[in-house]
């Protein structure tokens, strides 16, 4: 393969690249959104009742095992070539990480707070808005993170679905086979990036959203 | 005949289980590929997460560039390394290093994080206990801190084995065999009645990641000393 890369070609593809990556953020953020509201609802359920709690996790690890392709694959023959084929696995991958996450969050509020949230009269919402979400944010933008990362990575795999899907991926595979490595790079760096990007982004929010974990801020 | 009727009709085909396009083949290349990936992920991997953990020196690099590799999507790893490798080797350097390069930055970033949270968990009581015994630091290691540390850093390898397993499907896409091939070749003669091979494809590697997530459970468990199976394992979060 010739290694050099064609600068022209890049330049005149640079709106085209402007919307496969709006097209891969929308992909992803959809999954993420349907994941997170579906993994709060589950781990609200898990943590209230404990019985549920094992069932529920391991539900969602043996999702976590299929292969992506795998998934797609099977889908095609239900849902044929549609969004719902391409978000179907990208929100089923993000519950793993979500449910675990929000579940621990939720679980490392401690007792005490929680019985003084009930001895000050809360009602088991109010307690769980006011009290219990807050403190389990940094655990909860720690699976928000892991699952936009992840979810960004998968999109790249919706490429083989067809051209109207892949967000960046679109590029790794024409690129792949025209056996053209400016356009394998010009697909391949950009999802890296914004992998990355995105990750910074989230860091930050957590900072503004709990600054009262700023001065007892821990590696994890 | 329905979809499924079909799907084990080609999966009972006896001309489907021989020859170097056949599922012993095909298997045998994906297994060799993710066991290759993950040897090579587990020697980088264990001496680093182990000295960190050990020393406590430089744990934010190890685990923020860990971190970070875990954000690396793996089909954009292949599509990198593969112009690259391609240059130097026009076959092996096409059809397998960059999706072995690709399955060992997936595997390094599980191996490295648990193996490091592994030692450090260790109860430091007994650490300087052993410490004040005169056991030099390397024994302290090998013999205090690592058999203590065992059912982490395997959950680890175990996490990073299912990972590589499962997702070495994607080198089909790039030519690369293994179980991955029957689904992409399926794929592209949708149409043309690929969808039997297809879905005998997805139960192939479905069940190999189930089996190898199986193995490594039962390793862990045999691994484990038995001072420790007493504890249940507790399911942390991931982070």
């Amino acid at each position: 393969m010739d290694l050099n890369v064609d600068v022209a070609w890049i330049v005149d593809h640079l709106d085209e690249l402007a919307y496969r990556t709006f097209q891969h953020l929308l992909l992803a953020s959809i999954a993420v959104g349907i994941g997170f509201v579906i993994s709060f609802f589950l781990a609200v359920i898990a943590v209230r009742r404990r019985a549920a709690y094992a069932p529920i996790l391991a539900f969602s690890d043996v999702l976590y095992t299929i292969p992506s392709l795998a998934l797609f694959a099977v889908l095609i023959s239900v849902t044929g070539i549609t969004l719902l084929t391409v978000e179907i696995p990208l929100v089923m991958y993000t519950l793993v990480i979500f449910v675990r996450n929000i579940a621990a969050g939720f679980d490392s509020v401690p007792t005490d707070v929680i019985g003084a949230a009930d001895g000050l009269g809360y009602t088991s919402s109010q307690r769980l808005w006011r009290v219990e979400v807050p403190l389990a944010v940094p655990l909860i933008i720690a699976g928000l993170r892991l699952a936009a990362v992840s979810t960004i990575g998968l999109v790249t795999v919706t490429s083989i679905l067809g051209d109207s899907f892949g967000g960046l991926g679109f590029f790794i595979l024409e690129g792949y086979r025209r056996s053209f490595p400016t356009e394998l790079y010009f697909g391949a760096i950009p999802s890296i990036l914004l992998a990355f990007l995105v990750d910074a982004l989230l860091v930050r929010m957590e900072r503004s959203i709990t600054p009262w974990a700023r001065s007892a801020a821990v590696a994890s | 005949m329905g979809i499924l009727a079909d799907t084990l009709a080609w999966l009972t085909d006896p001309t489907h289980w021989s020859g170097p396009t056949g599922i012993p083949n095909r298997l045998v290349e994906h297994v060799g590929l993710s066991a290759a990936s993950l040897l090579i992920a587990l020697v980088i991997a264990l001496p680093v997460g182990l000295y960190i953990g050990h020393t406590r020196r430089g744990v934010a690099l190890a685990v923020n560039t860990a971190n970070l590799w875990r954000a690396l999507p793996s089909l954009a790893v292949i599509a990198i390394v593969l112009p690259i490798t391609a240059s130097i080797d026009p076959r092996a350097g096409f059809l397998v290093y960059p999706t072995v390069v690709a399955m060992v930055v997936l595997a390094v970033p599980p191996i490295l994080v648990n193996a490091y949270t592994g030692i450090v968990g260790v109860d430091r009581d007994i650490v300087e206990a052993a410490r004040g015994q005169g056991i030099d630091e390397r024994r302290i290691l090998t013999d205090v801190e690592l058999p203590l540390s065992v059912p982490v850093l395997i959950t680890g390898i175990r996490s990073a084995a299912v990972q590589v397993v499962a997702t070495a499907t994607l080198g089909a896409i790039f030519g690369f065999g293994g179980l991955g091939r029957f689904l992409v070749d399926g794929f592209a003669q949708y149409t043309l009645g690929g969808a039997a091979q297809m879905l005998g494809g997805v139960v192939l590697v479905a069940g190999l990641v189930i089996a190898t997530d199986l193995s490594f459970a039962a390793l862990q468990r045999a691994l484990t000393p038995r001072a420790l199976r007493l504890h249940s394992s507790v399911e942390g979060p991931l982070a």
